[in-house]
Parts: structure tokens; sequence; C-alpha cells
């Protein structure tokens, strides 16, 4: 129990315990279970269990360019054999969700399971979808952990389900079990026989549709012998308590709900589908009120209320908006009568002070796309966004990401709006600053912006496109992607060619761009919207973060700045507007912030802001 | 083992304070001195300057990850705009310790909107037996102001019922090797500031 062990280097017995987050224990549960291969595209919260399981050095593991290559790859080592297990976000499932269903109809023959860490209460995501709907809609059966035990536990007998019932598994997390940390029970790496070569099974495999039909009627049969396992399987549990109340629930809920009510009596559902009917019924006749509490959608109530099980109150109780806690259940439950509920939970609060500034996420100093939304903000450009830190060009001062929906889509959907676009009456051409401008990363570039700019050069488009290429997926924390040069293994790798792939595509202007130098952005941006066909803008500069870049900082002289605030357009937590001893506003640059990218310094009309030179520099001369 | 009721500690922050270090420090305490812990934080979007919390709770059985607001026994403020952010989660006679450190939030960097300036005025006000600690200086005086996130975990350190060899052994293995002195250090000036201060009163 020691903060250095090494995972994967020591023999661990069970009396090994580690705190872990449910990210590392799934990580931990599937190198456990002997899985041999693993694909992943980062995605919050879902991304420190790859991570994790690449420290493992006997599984192998990789970044996939996106969630549905990511599947396909977790199905073919499957299908080959091998037990292997793929990662995503909840979204990440909507763009793997074409070989998510095809697994469900070919079934494995090493075990797969699917990761969905979902984000109730959208801390970094665009929505907050249940994908627990997911294993209903495509047939498998899906666990919810409620803590890092569980998580490892579950991910460790998720194969065994996996392989008995010839299904992928759905392990379904949410925010507070994939980033919560709790004691996990270390065990060994269960042998799994080597793999040596491919078995041919065509009509287990191969979905034309003769095999698909007769591939059906075994999945819903599947449904129905998952759903008589778990009337007694491992994962489904009774604690009988205080027989007024009965509360049925699943995942972190249970931890919230066993506070808010501790002594109630609890159906604690660690498989949400399919649903063992003899056990809730037993349930409902043990306990004189029974109560569904789960976040977002009402999954298990609808299924239980379909059984013609009565339930005293559900989705009516508790909000199907955002994030649940210990004492939004206490006080639903206190509200409709029911006896036990932690009073410590119905206390007054005073509310959350609404007047106070404050402090989303921002730019950091020195972030080479600072620069480029500056320019977008002067020229007054409408711009689909899209998804990485670059979206945060949406907030103040820069408000200059207009619209932001999924991966890819700021290229795609900019090609739709300029197809829409007709000049005013009168005119004979468009201005070219209403046209639409897209800005992606590289990451998402990869991830799925390539087909979109395919379309773009194919249907005649003429949009400009921005890719901010800082080499590294940043919002996620700084992953490798095929635009690198290295793999999540840390093995050197190819380096995509990104203005040679643009003009593949069938893009003829391709510009690379400084993105520290406004006035060469500004020139570019404009020769490129004026040109009557698509281009794409690279702006290349690597990620400060994660590529810990440390440059000389700027200081501004006193006696130059007028307080006009030019500089604040930068948005830069280096700048601090203070008032000096006569009382004038003036802006300061605070040296252990600023990273030294002399944005600030191009704004400046009165030239206040210089580096100032080095001895080096001086000595030089 | 005697039935020890859970203890609620949030800690509040602005990404890139090692907040996250913190709360590591404190969970491995806790399971050393035979807890059980869940500690829970959230990555992504806040680590670019935002707002940052961690939860951290201990006893002898542990269910939700989450404080909730108004049954924190402990805040701990790694920046004043943000102990006094989350005041409302503090139970009545809960503990208040901070750390003075001001760092603007984005809308005030781009002359949106102001630092309320009687930050330190408002927290007395509201919690009258709040501690503010200059956690940055200490960590200054022990060799680098990086460390202030362990000159505050000082400050709280002979407040919660963990031995000091347990502390000191938790942050030796927790820092990069070549910081584990400094380290050490700001945790001993921030334990002997905060028994002044608090004074050696338990949980």
């Amino acid at each position: 129990m020691t903060a250095n062990v090494q995972l994967g280097e020591v023999v661990a017995t069970q009396q090994q315990v580690e705190i872990l987050s449910g990210n590392e224990a799934i990580a931990r549960g599937a190198w456990e279970a002997g899985v041999k291969v693993a694909a992943a595209y980062p995605g919050t919260p879902s991304t420190e269990i790859l991570e994790t399981l690449a420290e493992y050095k006997d599984v192998h593991c990789e970044w996939a360019p996106n969630e549905k290559v990511a599947m396909e790859v977790g199905l073919g080592a499957a299908m080959a054999g091998g037990r292997a297990l793929v990662c995503m976000k909840h979204v990440g499932l909507n763009v793997a969700a074409d070989p998510f269903f095809s697994a469900s109809y070919v079934g494995v023959e090493g075990g797969l399971v699917v990761v969905s860490a979902d984000d109730p209460g959208m801390h970094s995501s665009q929505d907050e979808q249940d994908n627990r709907n997911y294993a209903k809609f495509a047939r498998v059966p899906v666990l919810e952990p409620s803590d890092s035990g569980e998580a490892k536990e579950f991910a460790v007998a998720a194969y065994e389900l996996s392989e008995q019932f010839d299904t992928p598994v759905l392990l379904r997390t949410t925010t507070r079990v994939s980033h919560s940390k709790s004691i996990v029970r270390l065990g060994e790496r269960i042998p799994r026989p080597r793999v040596t070569e491919l078995k041919r099974n065509w009509s287990k495999y191969t979905m034309m549709p003769v095999n698909a039909l007769a591939r059906h009627p075994l999945i819903e049969k599947r449904v129905r012998d998952l759903a008589e396992y778990a009337e007694n399987c491992p994962f489904n549990r009774v604690e009988m308590g205080d027989p007024r109340v009965g509360i049925i629930t699943s995942g972190v809920i249970y931890t919230y709900a066993r506070e808010a009510v501790p002594e109630a009596s609890f159906l604690k559902l660690g498989m949400s589908y399919p649903l063992p009917r003899r056990l809730v019924e037993d349930f409902r006749s043990r306990v004189e009120r029974l109560f569904v509490v789960e976040e977002l959608d009402p999954f298990i109530e609808e299924q239980i209320r379909l059984m013609g099980v009565q339930v005293d109150g559900g989705k009516e109780l508790n909000t199907l908006l955002g994030e649940l806690d210990a004492r939004l259940i206490a006080q639903s439950l206190a509200k409709v009568g029911v006896p036990g509920v932690n009073q410590e939970l119905l206390r007054d609060v005073a509310p959350a002070r609404t007047d106070l500034p404050a402090r989303p996420p921002t730019f950091c100093p020195g972030c080479p796309h600072r620069g480029i939304f500056v320019v977008l903000k002067k020229l007054r450009l409408f711009v689909a966004g899209d998804i990485g830190c670059y979206t945060m060009g949406a907030l103040p001062p820069f408000n200059s990401v207009h619209c932001s929906t999924c991966m890819g889509a700021s290229i795609s959907m900019a090609h739709g709006m300029v197809k829409v676009l007709e000049p005013p009456e009168g005119a004979d051409k468009l201005d070219p600053r209403k046209k639409p401008v897209a800005i992606i990363g590289d990451s998402t570039f990869y991830h799925s912006g390539i087909t979109s700019l395919m379309n773009v050069a194919y249907n005649r488009g003429n949009t400009l496109n921005i890719i901010v290429d800082n080499s590294t997926t940043a919002m996620t924390g700084g992953q490798d992607h095929p635009g690198t040069g290295k793999t999540l293994m840390g093995e050197p790798s190819t380096s995509v060619d990104l203005p040679a792939l643009c003009r593949a595509l069938g893009i003829k202007r391709v510009t690379t761009i400084d993105p520290y130098n406004l006035e060469e952005i500004e020139r570019v941006l404009r020769e490129e919207l004026e040109a009557d066909e698509p281009s794409v803008v690279i702006s290349k500069a690597p990620c400060v973060l994660m590529y810990r870049i440390r440059r000389p900082v700027y200081q501004i002289d006193p006696e130059k700045c007028i307080g006009c605030k030019r500089c604040l357009q930068a948005g830069c937590v280096a700048l601090n507007l203070y008032t000096d001893s006569v009382g004038d506003r003036k802006v300061e640059i605070l040296a252990d912030q600023c990273n030294g990218c002399g944005i600030c310094a191009q704004l400046c009309k009165e030239k206040a802001i210089a580096r100032p030179e080095t001895a080096e520099e001086e000595a030089s001369r | 083992m005697t039935n020890r009721p859970t203890v609620s500690v949030l800690l509040t922050g602005v990404g890139g304070q090692g907040v996250v270090l913190a709360s590591y420090v404190l969970s491995h305490v806790a399971m050393a001195e035979g807890y059980e812990v869940k500690q829970s934080e959230v990555h992504g979007m806040s680590q670019r300057g935002g707002s940052v919390t961690s939860h951290f709770r201990f006893g002898d059985r542990v269910w939700s990850p989450l404080c909730t607001p108004g049954t924190v026994d402990l805040l701990l403020g790694f920046e004043a705009l943000e102990a006094l952010r989350y005041l409302h989660w503090l139970r009545p006679g809960g503990k208040l310790v901070y750390n003075t450190l001001r760092i603007n939030p984005s809308p005030v960097s781009a002359g949106l909107a102001t630092y309320p300036q009687d930050v330190d005025a408002q927290i007395k006000a509201a919690c009258p037996t709040a501690v503010p600690v200059d956690a940055h200086a200490l960590a200054v005086k022990a060799g680098t102001g990086k460390a202030a996130n362990v000159a505050l975990l000082g400050a709280v350190s002979l407040w919660l019922p963990f031995a000091r060899e347990t502390w000191e052994a938790v942050i030796a293995k927790a820092v990069p090797p070549k910081t584990v002195e400094v380290n050490l250090a700001a945790f001993r000036l921030g334990a002997e500031n905060g028994t002044v201060a608090l004074g050696q009163e338990e949980l």
C-alpha cells in the first residue's frame, strides 16, 4: 500500500490496496483480466484510462484518430480472440455507434468491453446524454460501478460476461466515478491463451443480410438470457434495512442515496440493463414504498414501470438535468415524507454568490491560439468553431466563436452556411467578409475534419478553414495523435504532413502562418477571404503547456502606458489593470504569469510594452 | 476501532495551484492512518486557469465522494476569491483556512470585471473564525513559491487527526525527488504558522 508501487511490475497479492481513480481502476481491471489490446480517443472524463493502461507494458495501447476507429480496432482484436478494451467519453459513442451496433450482432471470441464515461453536469462536454440508453438500443448489457473498487471488479467480471454471453459489454461511468478516488484491492493478471491464427466463422462475422437476419433472433435471446443471469448475478444486490423505504439505484448515485437515507432498504443494480424481473418484484413486495433514484434519464424507472411494478417516486422527484448529490436526494425524499432522511443534508444553506467575478477557463499565457482570435474579432468574421481549447475563443473578450456543436463540424457546417448565403439585392458578389470561417484544432481535424474538408473541395465550396496546429490534443491534457510523430506507448512513429494532406484532398490554397505575428495573420486571412475557392490556413506553433515552453517575459513602461486598455483585448491573465500612486489607471504585466508571446505588445499603440534585452543580447551588440 | 464520523474537506483554488497534489497527499495520509477515504475532482476545462475544486472525505465508512453545500467541516482555500466563492459550503462551526494570495480571473484581466478588493473583510464577516495564511510567503521562505500548496497543508496539519510522520512520509513520496527538502520545509513552516493561528484543536 505504498505510493511507489510500479503498476504491472510487481507480483500483486490480494492484500495489496491502492487509492485509485475510477479510470485508473478500470485500467487495472483490464490489465488483471488479461487484456491484450486497448484503443481510445481522448475525451474527458475518460482519458486517464488508456494513459494508465499504457504504463502496463504488456498491453498494446493506442490512441486512435477517433472513437469509431478505436471501436473497430477493439472489435477486430476481440474477433481474433484477444481481450480488448475500448474507451471514450459519452459523445464518443455517438461517433462509434456504427461499429458498436455491429459488434452487438457479431459478438466476440475474446471479451470486448466498451467504456463510456458520461458527463452529467457537462463539466467538459457539449451535452449530457445518458449512454445507458445505448445498451438497450444495441441490446448489450451495461454495468455501472459506484466507486473505484467496483470499477476494477466490474471491469474484470465484464470480460467473463462478454465471453459467456458472446456480447460486447458496456461499462458506463460518470464523471464522479471516473474522477473520484477510493481504495481498490489489487489482483494478479489472469493468463490468457496465446492467439496464433485467425479462425474463420463466415456466418457469424460477415454481416450480409442473410447472416444478419440469422443473428438478430440470437441477439434477442441473448437479452432474455442476460435478464435471467441478472436475477442472481454478483452485480445486483439487495440490502434490507427499514422496510418502509425501498430505493432502487445504480452507479455513484447509490453512494449519495446511502448517505441521504442511511437506514433505507436498497436494491443496488450493478447491471442496469437488462433488469431482473423477479428480483425487482421480490424487492417491491418487501418494502412499503418504492423509489427509483437515478441521474439524468429515468432509464431504470421506465424498465421497472414497464414490468407493471408500482413505483412511488422516480423522475418526478429528482431532476432530469445535471448532477445529483446526497443533498438533492435527501431533500426530494424528505418532501414526500420519507422517514430516516439525514437531517444534516436538510439544513438551510446560503445561496451561491452570483455577484463575484466568474473564473472561467481561459487561454494560457503564451498560447498560440490567442493571436488568431484577436484578429478574428478585429475582422468581425463569423466563426464556426469546433471542439478543443480554441472553443474558449467564444468567451469574452474575444466573443469570436459563433457556433460549436460536435467534433469536426466546423468545416462542414461552414460549408453548408456558404451554400445558403447569397449576395444582397443588386450586388453581384458576396462580401468576402461575410463568408464564414471554420476553425479546428489538429487533433480534431484528424478525428473527423478530414472528411469535411474533402467534402468542401469536392462540392466546390468556398470557405476559409483555419487549422490551429499545436501538435497535441491539448484540452484533454496533451495526448499524442497521428500528427505528433509519437505513439501512446512512447514509440517514434509517422507524422502526417498536414499541408500535403490538405492539398491531396483537393485544396489548392494552403498557407502556413506564425500565430504570434498579428500583422501576418491579418494579411493572410484577408487574402484568403478574397479567394473564390476554399483555402486552408495552418497556424503552426506548439502548445506552450504541453511542450513546457517558457519565453522571456515582457514589461510595460508605466511612463508610456496611457491606460487605453487596448492590450487587454489579448484576454491574458498576465495583464493587470491597477491604479498608480497618482490615481491613474494603468496596466502592468505580472512577471510570474507572462510567457512572452508578445501579442499585447503588438496591440499597444504607445509602444509601452517591450521585452527587456537580456544581458546576452546587450553583450552581443 | 471507535466509530469515527465522516469528515468533509473541500479544497478550492485556481487551475495550476497544486490543488490536485494537495488532495493526493491528504487522501494518502488518511489511508495510511487507517481511514476509508474518497476524493473527487474534475479535470478538463478547469485546468486552463479556471476555478478548481477537490472534495476529500475520510472516516470509518465513507459513502459519497462529494461534499455538499452546508456540510463541509474544513474549507481549504488556495486563493482568496475561491475561498469566498465556496463559503456557503461550510457547516455551522466549520473551519476555513485560506491562502491570502490573489489571482485575477480572466474577466478581471480583460478589464470586464473587478476583483473584490475587500475579499479578506468579506470572508471575515461571513466566517469570523477564518484563518488567513500567507502560504506563498511561507513557501518562498522555504525555498520556492511553488510549495505554497504544501505550506497550506502544513497550516491545517495539526488540526487534522494524522501523525506528523505520516504527513512527511507521504509528502516525500508525492513530490519530485529534487524538491522533497523544500516541500518538507514549507510544510513545517506552515505547521508552525498553523499552530499559532489555529491552536491544536482537532476535528
